[in-house]
């Protein structure tokens, strides 16, 4: 058990660690940093990991791992939102491409008996990050057909073009056997580095840093794909603050701040919103990566407009569009809302009976309810979200008003 | 923006002709009809009769008509109030909901032969669509107003739009469950011979005249009264109505009265061809939007038509394709138009 915490701590510390090298004090030289916020991260994750009951535990780790897919998705939005002003109401299509593409790219055909049950148009048995990189492609593809038509026309168009896909994108998965198994859910789809938690052990890893995931077991996968999950998120977040924070960073918000202006300067205003709204499709189609390996078994029903695109704008706006950190905890502020609000609709069930005998069956659409509410209050009260947006002009001048 | 003032600034060269010449209304209406007469030869290659074919365009104008219904509203309020009202579907299944909850209060009575429904359907009927409407004018109250006083761009009222969308879902999963429903439960709805075996229900018929008769009142509203043409002068240039004095507030008042009211309508009739679903809604805003923008925003009439194409369209797709992708067959006639003409049968050319 000892060890097992020990192993649990070191996966949990990545992103801990990277959370405190963030909140240090700049004027520390990066070493120093690094080295400080990897102290203060493990300690904080080998503290969680010991105090915290097990049971409770796994809820929080599944609870950070489906966080860190939405943020994923928040993020990809805030590129096309947030930074360019496109308004994408079609956020499923693009999770749902990447997630389907990478469910298909990863898993092998199904052979014997397993046939007869499921289909699918191909199955290559290509490993995670091949995966990962052509759920990216397709969606990144995908986007390139909508946006090609419809981003040079008027910016309600876009809106009502992705609305289109989306549905488009959800029928065919829905109706095509032959491509994702139809309504069946398509299964099988593999966990990266899950041999980290098997017996015999994943093949090449030196001996020392096998020996060391030694004492987790099978059950113990979460915080493996935890640390994955988590490093999508970092790795999103550095490079889109690296690119919003560079000459093409400050195009992107020139359109959407002025368009006959950015086009006076010489900036091709058209070619510049198809940029963003790729780049924001990829991230999206990376999140649906990461969701397809996490969840094993997709179907279509797991990109209906409400999950994968009405949540993703209401977390966006909550944090604040506009701002890579208030994409991030927007998502986790939102998850937690919306799980938080399972537990308290679960509690007001007999008041529910009360009222009426259907309601406490239909509790969970309270939380629909709750997140439309709260969607048009911060539309109406604080458009600027918890943080709002951040002021800087390049990264070079980090001062407040550039 | 750039390449309309490269345009002007060169002239007309023949690519720019040839553009304008692709982009023409002929060209639109060429388009439309070599759809259509692809799906003939589409359905006709897997073997589907004319007889059949022509059946399903007869159900197509009937679809048409209905979708007329959530399209005119929808384009009055787009054009008139500058909201692309993502919430419109929604207030279509409001309404339905509204009719089948208004079913379980007053007694059932015989049904209407040969409907399948009763004279109460009618009374409800006639009760839903000021409901709907006003349920449309209170959202605009609470919420679109305070954002047009903020001066904010289109896309936030369609995003505002989108929460009231799933706002109003909310309400009605809490109120009736995600269940199928019904307005009549186990009545049978055969169906007739028209002519040359041409086989529709009687309801369909009933629902292709409501649409009509309600769309001749749009049409004697807009053209006949005062208000109309307050309507339709807003739509055309909001600053100009404004300034020669027409009562802003009122015509908003209107839009959302009438463009509420005609969806309430639409979504009985909906409900009653098929079934009532809380995702009913939803799932017509696509070929709704299509017909749109197929028609010109603000264009009541385009409205009617691009309502009639899509529904003809997405009916004749059956015979060769799953129905489940009508929608998505709305979806490619928009992208055709969005290509093409982006500003819709009756736009001004360059509008977009």
């Amino acid at each position: 058990m000892g060890d097992a915490s020990l192993v649990k701590s070191l996966l949990l510390a990545l992103p801990l660690w990277f959370l405190a090298a963030r909140a240090l004090p700049v004027r520390l030289p990066w070493l120093a940093r690094a080295a400080l916020g990897a102290a203060a991260g493990w300690a904080a994750a080998l503290a969680v990991t010991l105090l915290v009951p097990s049971g409770l535990m796994a809820y929080l780790v599944s609870f950070a791992i489906v966080g860190s897919i939405y943020a994923v998705l928040a993020l990809g939005l805030n590129v096309q939102w947030g930074y360019t002003g496109l308004f994408n109401i079609g956020i499923a299509a693009f999770f749902a491409i990447g997630a389907f593409t990478s469910a298909l790219v990863t898993t092998s055909m199904p052979s014997g008996a397993a046939a007869a049950f499921s289909q699918q148009a191909f199955g290559l048995g290509a490993p995670f990050l091949a995966g990962v990189v052509a759920a990216g492609a397709a969606a990144g593809l995908l986007a390139l057909l909508v946006g090609g038509p419809t981003l040079r026309l008027r910016e309600d168009y876009l809106a009502i073009a992705t609305i289109g896909i989306a549905e488009l994108v959800r029928l065919v998965f829905q109706n095509e056997r032959w491509l994702a198994n139809g309504p069946q859910p398509l299964r099988g789809i593999p966990q990266p580095l899950a041999c980290l938690v098997r017996d015999p052990g994943c093949a090449g890893l030196p001996a020392p840093l096998a020996a060391l995931f030694d004492p987790l077991t099978p059950r113990d996968y979460p915080y493996v794909y935890l640390a994955i999950a988590t490093l999508f998120v970092i790795v999103v977040y550095l490079v889109l603050e690296r690119a919003i924070r560079s000459p093409w960073g400050r195009v992107l918000r020139a359109v959407r701040e002025d368009e006959a202006a950015a086009s006076m300067v010489g900036k091709d205003v058209a070619r510049v919103r198809l940029q963003a709204f790729v780049v924001g499709a990829v991230i999206m189609g990376l999140g649906g990566a990461l969701y397809a390996h996490y969840m094993i078994a997709i179907d279509y029903t797991h990109f209906d407009a409400l999950y994968a695109t009405f949540l993703v704008w209401v977390m966006l706006m909550l944090g604040g569009s506009g701002n890579n950190r208030g994409a991030i905890l927007g998502a986790f502020a939102l998850w937690g809302v919306w799980t938080g609000a399972a537990f308290v609709v679960d509690l007001a069930r007999p008041l529910l009976a009360a009222i009426s005998s259907d309601l406490p069956a239909r509790g969970p659409y309270l939380r629909l309810l709750l997140i439309a509410l709260l969607m048009l209050f911060i539309l109406l009260y604080r458009p600027k979200g918890l943080i709002g947006e951040e002021r800087f002009v390049s990264r070079d001048s980090q001062g407040r008003d550039g | 923006m750039a390449r309309v003032l490269a345009r002007r600034a060169g002239g007309p060269r023949p690519s720019a002709r040839l553009r304008r010449a692709i982009g023409s209304r002929t060209a639109l209406v060429a388009l439309l009809a070599l759809v259509l007469v692809g799906l003939w030869w589409l359905a006709g290659a897997q073997g589907v009769t004319g007889q059949r074919l022509l059946s399903l365009a007869v159900r197509g104008v009937m679809l048409g008509g209905i979708l007329a219904l959530g399209a005119i509203g929808l384009t009055l309020i787009f054009g008139v109030l500058r909201i692309p009202n993502f919430a419109h579907g929604d207030l279509m299944t409001w309404g339905a909901y509204l009719a089948l909850f208004g079913l379980t209060l007053l007694p059932a009575g015989q049904p209407l032969a040969p409907f399948s429904f009763g004279a109460e359907l009618l009374v409800l009927l006639v009760l839903v669509m000021p409901l709907v409407g006003l349920t449309g004018y209170l959202l605009d109250r609470l919420v679109f107003r305070r954002l047009r006083a903020r001066r904010v761009p289109s896309v936030i009222l369609a995003m505002a739009a989108l929460g009231g969308a799933f706002l109003l879902r909310s309400v009605i999963y809490l109120g009736w469950g995600a269940d199928f429903r019904n307005f009549y439960t186990g009545r049978p709805r055969p169906a007739v011979e028209l002519f040359a075996g041409i086989r529709v229900r009687p309801d369909q018929l009933f629902i292709l005249g409501l649409a009509l008769l309600l769309i001749f009142l749009v049409y004697l509203l807009l053209e006949r009264t005062k208000m109309g043409k307050a309507m339709r002068a807003t739509a055309d240039n909001a600053d100009l109505a404004r300034i020669s004095g027409i009562d802003t507030e009122s015509v908003i008042r209107w839009t959302w009265l009438i463009g509420g009211g005609l969806a309430g309508a639409g979504g009985v009739m909906f409900a009653l061809d098929t079934q009532l679903r809380p995702e009913m809604g939803w799932w017509l805003m696509l070929p709704l939007f299509s017909s749109v923008i197929l028609g010109t925003i603000g264009h009541a009439y385009g409205a009617l038509l691009g309502a009639l194409v899509i529904g003809v369209v997405w009916q004749m797709s059956t015979a060769f394709l799953n129905p489940a992708y009508g929608p998505g067959v709305a979806f490619v006639v928009l992208i055709l138009v969005l290509l093409f003409r982006p500003q819709g049968i009756f736009g001004k050319p360059g509008g977009t």
